[in-house]
């Protein structure tokens, strides 16, 4: 008796629920019709409104932990650049055109020669610990990234610089091993005090010095007044590590955070309209990066042969109606110098042409093979899905494997240990060496394994060029190889959706991963 | 006493009976390939073409439902069927015997439930990988001890009955006892565990792959799965959401009331034999 008058009950529960339910869907999809923002909307919001005031404390969602040390000059990832490069500053920094203006130096000057550098420091540029900025800090910097006292060089290319010194209190000198005009790019790299280990204390120049942070939960930087530029509009910034993207949005939603960088557009899509929605470009290459040692990639008929089965255009539909830009090599559009579009249709879409190559490279079955994929970063896991319906339209099964952040970092970009990985990579400097270096064979950060004479030779001659054109063309050259070889998959820099909620304003775009929150600022 | 029909049986049955009706149909015949991708269809609510809608890769969703609720019942059958089996004979063997073995297998056992399931489950997942098969052995695994358990229990009760004792006094050997003369008799509680462990099953399924510990993207379609794609969309897409959640909740409440209904029959039949006995 008392479960027959139940079953009733429950049935007539789940009814009506079914009702309620899909009523409430049919509302919900024509208000989206009428939300979904068409690139024009976009433009229209993007024009910043509204007075700056200062103050405020400006809560941001990052989508990944930052790296263990705060060191600027041995940063990994390029999370972590995006959020120290408020803090530290180099003795030029790249502005949102991606030109370098002066900035710990108020001028320098380049040997005719090419071989040497004079800068010459600026008036009352304070550390974060209040002191004054002295030639001697800048030597200790410099000698540091470069190596000077033990050979080993932190970063990338600053082996070119030969000596470093301190002509007096206001002017330094960089001498180079030999000429080299990329090399003012890598300067952006962080003035430190003298004698400081910046794994233990973070102090620089910037417009935000480092408060405190909270593995895992939140890394906080506060306004620094002693900035010799133009100060900040708000007087904190807080970091709130939110990896997974459906959290990230609920947070935006509910005024847990105020801005949010690099969403997708379906992320876009969920917030309500009171959300601005700024529209750029990530400056990162996204590909599906494969360990070139690894079998059967380590085959370059393989690898170019499951190139023409990539069909960019499908992925950024799904992902940002069509918004992004294809590349064909690891070079971004924003380097306009460097970036040939045109490599984008090296392998043009063809799956029939993918089997008959993959058939002739000795796989007519197709194979099998794993893609690591960071499970913070929804746009790569979206496109890995994508790619994997893509392969198996020409019998290839990928299998995705979700990884947090860390083990990624660890695992599969230190390690080198896995088969393939979709992720985007980024130039830490505005220069084509940062993209391309990683790719020479010896290079330290070269986790695909690329391994080219060819590609190593030239390299050697565009980095010693000293006329711009002739290392320009060499440069395109190496991006030909990457293409020619199919060293990766390379499929497009990203639409960068940057979402903050009403009463805030100021956000800019920059040539490169970063942002910049010394010009966002409370509109009420 | 008049007999009223068992409900619950009947409609846990009906329900269960549409699922695996639309799972079966589905191995063969699916409406659309359920793993074709297509930029034309993406995010379309439900219409005449694609009746549940399509998701956030074009991928129609009656068809994922389809292969997924079948991937589901799969893990959640082979893992019930692991713990069905072992955790029966673990406890029919040790309800049976008693003794020191008894003691310290039932205190691991209780040492392995002090764990909430979905939390060891997500221990061993990290370290085996994910992927079906790893689903199904740690489900299957987990699911062991609660079966044990149940079936000692009956096992403890019917040891010491007359018919036991009988068999035992004519010599019937012990293996034939446990599995021909006792097994049987707890046959209601034996099977109403199982509708209860497929309930679990599913369930574990559907959390794991929600928490992306479970069935791979890439392998097969699964509810659990389909919900966590879901979620980025729930409000720009809800009926993503509601599809994948309805299956579930059909599947789960159909074997919620068949393990009712099972458990309906004692509690009422012995009570009427009792009374036609003391009659006679």
């Amino acid at each position: 008796m008392r479960i027959s008058k139940r079953i009733p009950a429950l049935l007539l529960a789940l009814l009506m629920l079914t009702v309620a339910l899909s009523g409430c869907s049919g509302d919900k999809s024509n208000e989206e019709a009428d939300k979904t923002p068409t690139p024009e909307q976009t433009e229209q919001e993007a024009i910043p409104s509204g007075e700056p005031l200062m103050g405020g404390d400006l809560i941001v969602g990052i989508a990944q932990d930052l790296d263990d040390t705060f060191d600027p000059h041995q940063m990994v990832s390029a999370g972590t650049r995006e959020v120290l490069f408020n803090v530290f500053e180099g003795l030029v920094k790249p502005d949102t055109k991606g030109n370098l203006v002066p900035a710990v130096a108020s001028d320098y000057e380049i040997a005719e020669t090419g071989d040497s550098f004079i800068f010459t420091l600026r008036e009352g540029v304070k550390f974060h610990n209040g002191e004054t900025v002295t030639a001697d800090d800048v030597v200790y910097s410099i000698s540091r990234i470069a190596g000077l006292d033990d050979g080993k060089p932190l970063m990338d290319g600053m082996d070119a610089i030969a000596s470093v010194e301190a002509r007096d209190e206001k002017t330094i000198t960089v001498t180079l091993s030999e000429p080299n005009i990329e090399l003012l790019a890598l300067l952006t790299a962080g003035i430190i005090p003298e004698g400081c280990d910046p794994s233990v204390e973070t102090v620089g120049t910037g417009p935000f010095m480092y408060k405190s942070r909270s593995p895992q939960e939140n890394v906080i930087i506060e306004k620094f007044d002693g900035y010799w530029g133009e100060e900040a509009f708000v007087d904190s910034v807080t970091y709130k590590i939110i990896s997974n993207g459906e959290a990230l949005i609920m947070s935006l939603q509910g005024g847990a955070i105020d801005l949010a960088a690099h969403l997708t557009s379906a992320q876009a899509n969920e917030l309500s309209d009171d959300f601005t929605v700024l529209e750029g470009t990530m400056n990162l290459v996204q590909a599906l990066y494969l360990n070139n040692e690894v079998e059967p990639f380590d085959n370059v008929e393989v690898r170019r042969a499951i190139s023409y089965a990539l069909d960019r255009g499908m992925i950024m539909d799904f992902l940002a109606e069509g918004r992004g830009t294809e590349v064909g090599s690891s070079m971004y559009p924003a380097f306009g110098k460097y970036f040939v579009p045109e490599l984008s249709d090296h392998y043009s879409y063809d799956p029939e042409k993918a089997m008959q190559l993959l058939a002739d490279a000795g796989y007519p079955d197709g194979f099998e093979f794993d893609c690591t994929v960071p499970s913070n970063y929804q746009p790569h896991i979206d496109t890995a899905e994508i790619l994997a319906e893509q392969l198996r339209a020409i019998g290839i099964t990928m299998e995705i494997q979700l990884v947090d952040w860390e083990t990624w970092l660890t695992e599969t970009y230190l390690s080198r240990n896995y088969e393939t990985t979709v992720v985007g990579v980024d130039a830490s400097t505005m220069t084509a060496r940062a993209m391309l270096e990683r790719f020479t064979s010896d290079s330290g950060s070269n986790f695909i394994n690329f391994n080219d004479e060819e590609y190593d030779e030239i390299f050697k001659k565009a980095i010693s060029s000293i006329d711009d054109e002739e290392q320009v063309s060499y440069y395109k050259e190496l991006l030909s190889i990457l293409t020619d070889r199919a060293a990766n998959l390379y499929i497009q820099d990203l639409c960068d959706l940057v979402a903050m909620r009403e009463g805030i304003s100021g956000y800019e775009f920059y040539p490169i991963y970063v942002m910049d929150m010394s010009k966002v600022y409370f509109t009420e | 006493m008049r007999k009223t029909p068992n409900y619950s049986l009947i409609f846990g049955c009906a329900l269960t009976a549409l699922m695996v009706s639309v799972i079966v149909i589905g191995y063969f015949w699916t409406p659309f390939d359920p793993d074709t991708m297509s930029t034309s269809s993406k995010s379309m609510p439900p219409n005449s073409v694609h009746l549940l809608g399509t998701d956030n890769f074009g991928r129609d969703i009656l068809s994922r439902i389809m292969e997924g609720a079948g991937t589901t019942l799969l893990i959640a059958f082979l893992a019930v069927s692991i713990g069905a089996l072992v955790g029966t004979l673990i406890g029919g063997l040790t309800g049976y015997f008693g003794g020191h073995a008894d003691e310290i297998i039932m205190r691991i056992n209780d040492a392995v439930t002090a764990f909430p399931s979905i939390l060891l489950a997500l221990v061993v997942i990290t370290i085996t990988g994910n992927g079906k098969t790893n689903i199904i052995i740690v489900l299957g695994i987990l699911f062991i001890p609660s079966f044990a358990r149940v079936i000692r229990g009956e096992f403890v009760k019917q040891r010491n009955m007359d018919y036991v004792k009988n068999a035992k006094l004519m010599g019937v050997s012990n293996m034939r006892i446990i599995f021909v003369h006792i097994l049987p008799n707890i046959a209601t509680v034996l099977l109403s565990s199982i509708a209860i462990g497929f309930n679990n099953a599913v369930l574990a399924e559907a959390s794991m792959s929600y928490l992306g510990v479970g069935v791979k993207p890439t392998e097969s379609a699964s509810l659990g799965r389909m919900l966590l794609d879901s979620q980025a969309y729930l409000f720009s897409a809800p009926w993503q959401a509601l599809s994948a959640g309805f299956s579930i909740s059909i599947l789960i409440l159909g074997f919620a009331l068949i393990s009712e209904g099972l458990g309906y029959r004692p509690t009422w039949r012995p009570a009427a034999k009792r009374r036609r006995k003391a009659d006679a």
